[in-house]
């Protein structure tokens, strides 16, 4: 291949906002009802049904665009987007067209220490569908309203970013941003968040842009890595062969690594697109914005800063601990409680994550609470039990979140620091094992260890070590 | 019983006990059953609920838990405004079953009041037309002459309640309709200010145009009516808070010092010149009460249909996608796949105006014509309303006719959908520039045909054109076709 090839992408990123209710009904956003019971004359369709824009859709879309650098459009307006389908009940969708409600924003992405800015062509609010379950016993297909109606917003991107690793950082960054928000909880694969890739190639140095596919279906950072790096190949593959790309859809198959078109340029809808004659213009005055931007939470970049400065965390572990929203507030909630932030810092970067890996969890997930940290924490320090004995106590934190006061009381886990009763089994121990106190007495300074061991094991774990290994060079 | 007592004045009767609820509920059934086979106003009739619903009312009467003027009367609401559990069919086969799980508010409002629903008003199929023929159901017809349209769409409407078959009705006015068919049926008609009574349950038509209204014997009736029906409503984003709304208040017969204009554009070609002689004959009678009349030019007449039929057909081609055998309302019977079922349930369902419109307001909004059609169209709408902001710092009210000519005969105006649309010209600005407009009986022509007056106030004034309306009714009797005369009191 003679010819030096570059990618070209732009993303079309939609996030389903954590309402509480629907875009344009009182209607429950949450998921797993059963089919059709968070419904009602609004989100299916019913004939004299009128959309009531939620506001507080409006105010997370607000923050999104002031957290991406955007500008906010003062004066927006709903638009009807027409196209028939059976999980869109009018056969229009809600949502925006000529004046989205941000505009012209950026985010900065870091790639192999390279800082780059990713340009925000736009955020639009909209309107999900419902889903079609097809019956294959009865041949027939169901429609499921209760995601008809819950909020979204799509985020396009300018066509900024050359490579799968831009577009992986872009994404992060996002995900981020908004969990941070608490606007979404972002789950690719929970289709909270999904992406679409417009992807062309060009000769390095060439002025014009190529013809871009648009890839669907991509449901998880590694799809979308996969889906870019085939859909290069595919294109460079046709213009070498002297062929072109034809502008069309196209859809991934993660399992086959493979896509397909879905439809062309040819036979693309015309959407009919008109302001929505049913919604008011929505009038967002300096102050509405101002009350956002003031209320913003601290995001990542920031954070993390802090973490090293403030709590003289080293970089790696505050990148960790910064890299998912959860992570960080239990991390702060706990050291709020009073712990050592160094300490905290370790029981999440080591047992935490150990215990999350091992039961294939995500961050999340994690379902303790800083209280029972913070417990766990202070018994530790104030010798109350040892390092294993804490070890034992937190895996059960992590699965039920117990309360290791009581936990350590009933379980009777406390250090005995009662030396009459230590100084019993260490010597009934040192009586036990002639071979390794001679070992010692002759200069053998690890028997010493056994020796601790064996004095733990009777102790059911309960000693404190240091006492035990004093004790039993006072004795020997 | 006497029907061609008022709403209100029936209502006062059932305050004081001399009908009882039963008694007006079954007098109104009665003889709707003796006049429907030649007058067709309803799709729907409901004997059995409205008795049911009667004997309620007139408990709660009993127990002075209903006081209002309109408690115990009984009621027609046009097919286009969902009552639940009752059929509501926009006069289309697509809809043709379609039962709501809700009420519109506008209704639920009324039956708070106490009101008696009997059934549901025939009209043009989604409300588009202006002669009430359109209906899948069948072709409503004038009382004033069996030969004759009842005017449209709200012509079930007007037409049971020139016939006596109700007191009083609900209708739905876009670009006239209910303006237009009161004065070609001799009642009174007002459309509202656009978001002074909410369109929640109303089957849309031309959202940023449709208001609901009502249709009675005068002008009394329709300040009651809309006093009850009006306000802000938390499921209708364009319905507002607005003061002004103690429209009884406003039953003042004094025009004194009113300012009121006559655009000299209403009164050119094509205005048939009985219905002129009537209407400036009108404005005499409140210019000898007191009121200061004068002639302007309103400007921009000319264009208010193309942009009324650009801009309603355009949302209706959107409001009407949801009709798609899916849901609810008709499927057909076979079909290859979810695409034929699209078009065979549309073209079965749809009637031939319906579709007419959706393909117009498609082609508006298609890419490459947007721009052309409906952006234009809206900015003559905006022009259009400045025209009339204009007019309104030198006027109080506006007067003119409400049609260019008296009700036509049957199928006159259906072979000619541009003359039918023409006929909409005094009426269509209206709705674009979201004014209120009322309608009153103001004489007859050579015919015996009821001529229609129109009055038209500034924004949320509706009570300026009651008091002129009001003013103007009092130097004259309420006069009954000789249909509900006949055929009179059961």
């Amino acid at each position: 291949m003679s010819k030096v090839y570059e990618t070209v992408i732009g993303l079309e990123v939609h996030v389903e906002l954590s309402t509480k209710t629907k875009i344009f009904c009182g209607c429950s956003t949450a998921f797993g009802g059963a089919p059709n019971t968070h419904t009602c004359p609004v989100c299916t369709g019913m004939p004299g049904s009128l959309p009531v824009l939620n506001k507080e859709v409006v105010n997370k879309a607000i923050a999104v665009g002031l957290a991406t650098n955007c500008t906010i459009t003062k004066n927006c307006k709903f638009d009807r987007k027409n196209y028939f389908y059976p999980d869109n009940p009018q056969n229009y969708q809600i949502s925006q067209l000529y004046y989205p409600i941000c505009r012209n924003g950026k985010v900065e992405i870091e790639v192999d220490g390279e800082k780059k800015y990713v340009g925000i062509h736009e955020i639009h609010m909209e309107e999900d569908a419902g889903k079609l379950i097809h019956d294959p016993y009865t041949d027939s297909s169901l429609v499921d309203f209760n995601r008809s109606g819950v909020p979204l917003i799509e985020i396009v991107s300018e066509p900024d970013m050359r490579s799968a690793e831009e577009v992986i950082a872009y994404l992060d960054k996002l995900r981020m941003t908004i969990q941070y928000l608490g606007a979404s909880d972002c789950k690719l694969n929970e289709g909270s968040m999904r992406a679409d890739v417009n992807l062309s190639v060009r000769e390095v140095g060439a002025a014009e842009f190529g013809t871009r596919t648009e890839m669907k279906n991509l449901n998880s950072f590694k799809a979308i890595a996969r889906a870019i790096e085939n859909e290069r190949e595919r294109q460079i593959d046709l213009l070498e062969a002297g062929g072109e790309v034809t502008q069309e859809t196209r859809r991934w198959d993660d399992t086959k690594e493979y896509s397909y078109p879905m439809r062309s340029k040819e036979d693309a809808q015309d959407y009919r697109y008109f302001p929505d004659p049913d919604l008011v213009p929505i009038i967002i005055s300096d102050e509405w914005i101002e009350e956002i931007r003031s209320s913003q939470p601290e995001f990542r970049d920031k954070k993390k800063a802090r973490y090293q400065e403030e709590f003289g965390l080293p970089e790696y572990d505050a990148d960790i601990l910064t890299g998912v929203k959860k992570l960080a507030d239990l991390f702060e909630e706990t050291v709020l409680l009073g712990a050592n932030p160094k300490k905290v810092s370790n029981w999440l970067m080591v047992e935490t994550m150990r215990l999350l890996k091992e039961k294939e969890m995500d961050a999340e997930d994690i379902a303790f609470s800083a209280e029972n940290l913070a417990k766990l924490i202070k018994l530790a320090d104030s010798q109350a039990i040892n390092s294993s004995v804490a070890k034992e106590v937190f895996e059960v934190i992590f699965a039920e979140d117990i309360d290791p006061d009581k936990y350590v009381e009933e379980k009777g886990l406390k250090t005995v620091n009662d030396e009459g009763a230590l100084r019993a089994v260490v010597e009934q121990v040192i009586a036990d094992n002639p071979q390794s106190v001679e070992d010692y007495r002759n200069g053998k300074e690890k028997a010493i260890g056994f020796l601790v061991g064996q004095t733990m094991k009777a102790m059911k774990g309960k000693a404190n070590p240091g006492m035990v290994n004093e004790m039993l060079k006072e004795l020997l | 019983m006497d029907l061609s007592l008022t709403a209100v004045e029936l209502g006062r009767k059932i305050k004081n006990k001399e009908i009882s609820v039963t008694e007006a509920t079954t007098a109104y059934l009665d003889s709707m059953e003796a006049k429907e086979q030649d007058i067709n106003a309803f799709v729907t009739m409901d004997r059995e609920g409205a008795l049911a619903r009667a004997a309620k009312v007139q408990k709660l009467i009993d127990e002075g838990k209903l006081t209002g003027p309109l408690a115990g009367v009984p009621v027609g609401i046009k097919d286009n405004m969902c009552v639940n559990g009752m059929l509501t069919t926009c006069a289309s086969k697509i809809l043709g079953n379609f039962k709501p799980t809700f009420t519109a508010t506008a209704v639920e409002k009324l039956e708070e009041a106490g009101a008696v629903i009997v059934g549901k008003t025939n009209m043009d199929e989604f409300a588009m037309g202006s002669t009430s023929e359109t209906s899948y159901f069948g072709v409503t017809k004038n009382p004033w002459d069996l030969e004759r349209v009842p005017g449209g769409s709200s012509g079930g409407s007007a037409a049971a309640v020139a016939a006596e078959e109700i007191p009083y009705a609900l209708g739905s006015d876009t670009g006239g309709s209910i303006r237009q068919p009161a004065g070609f049926c001799g009642v009174t008609g007002m459309k509202p200010t656009y978001g002074r009574v909410s369109r929640y349950g109303l089957i849309a038509y031309g959202s940023s145009l449709d208001q609901i209204g009502p249709l009675a014997k005068d002008v009394t009736d329709c300040a009651s009516i809309l006093e009850v029906i009006c306000g802000k409503d938390d499921r209708d984003s364009t319905s507002v808070k607005e003061s002004g709304d103690d429209f009884t208040s406003a039953l003042v017969d004094d025009v004194k010092g009113m300012k009121i204009g006559i655009p000299k554009d209403y009164f050119g070609e094509g205005l048939d010149p009985e219905v002129k002689e009537n209407v400036l004959a009108a404005a005499k009678v409140l210019a000898d009460k007191g009121a200061v009349i004068e002639e302007f030019d309103l400007s921009l007449v000319e264009y208010a249909i193309p942009a009324y039929y650009i801009i309603a057909s355009a949302e209706a081609s959107s409001n009407l996608e949801r009709f798609d055998g899916v849901k609810y309302g008709y499927r057909t019977g076979e079909f290859a796949d979810l695409h034929n079922m699209y078009k065979k349930t549309r073209s079965e369902g749809f009637g031939a105006e319906v579709k007419r419109r959706i393909m117009l307001g498609s082609f508006v909004l298609s890419s490459g014509y947007f721009d052309a059609y409906y952006m234009k169209a809206l900015r003559t709408k905006a022009l259009i309303k400045q025209a009339f902001d204009k007019a309104f710092e030198k006027y109080d009210v506006i007067l003119g006719p409400v049609a260019p000519t008296t009700a036509l005969k049957l199928g006159e105006s259906l072979s000619d959908p541009i003359k039918m649309y023409l006929g909409d010209i005094y009426t269509v600005s209206v709705n674009l520039a979201g004014l209120p407009g009322i309608s009153l009986p103001c004489g007859t022509d050579s015919k015996g045909l009821p001529v229609g007056l129109q009055l038209l106030g500034k924004h949320f004034d509706e009570k300026t054109i009651i008091r002129a309306a009001f003013a103007f009714e009092q130097t004259r009797e309420y006069k009954r076709p000789e249909f509900a005369a006949e055929r009179g009191n059961v």
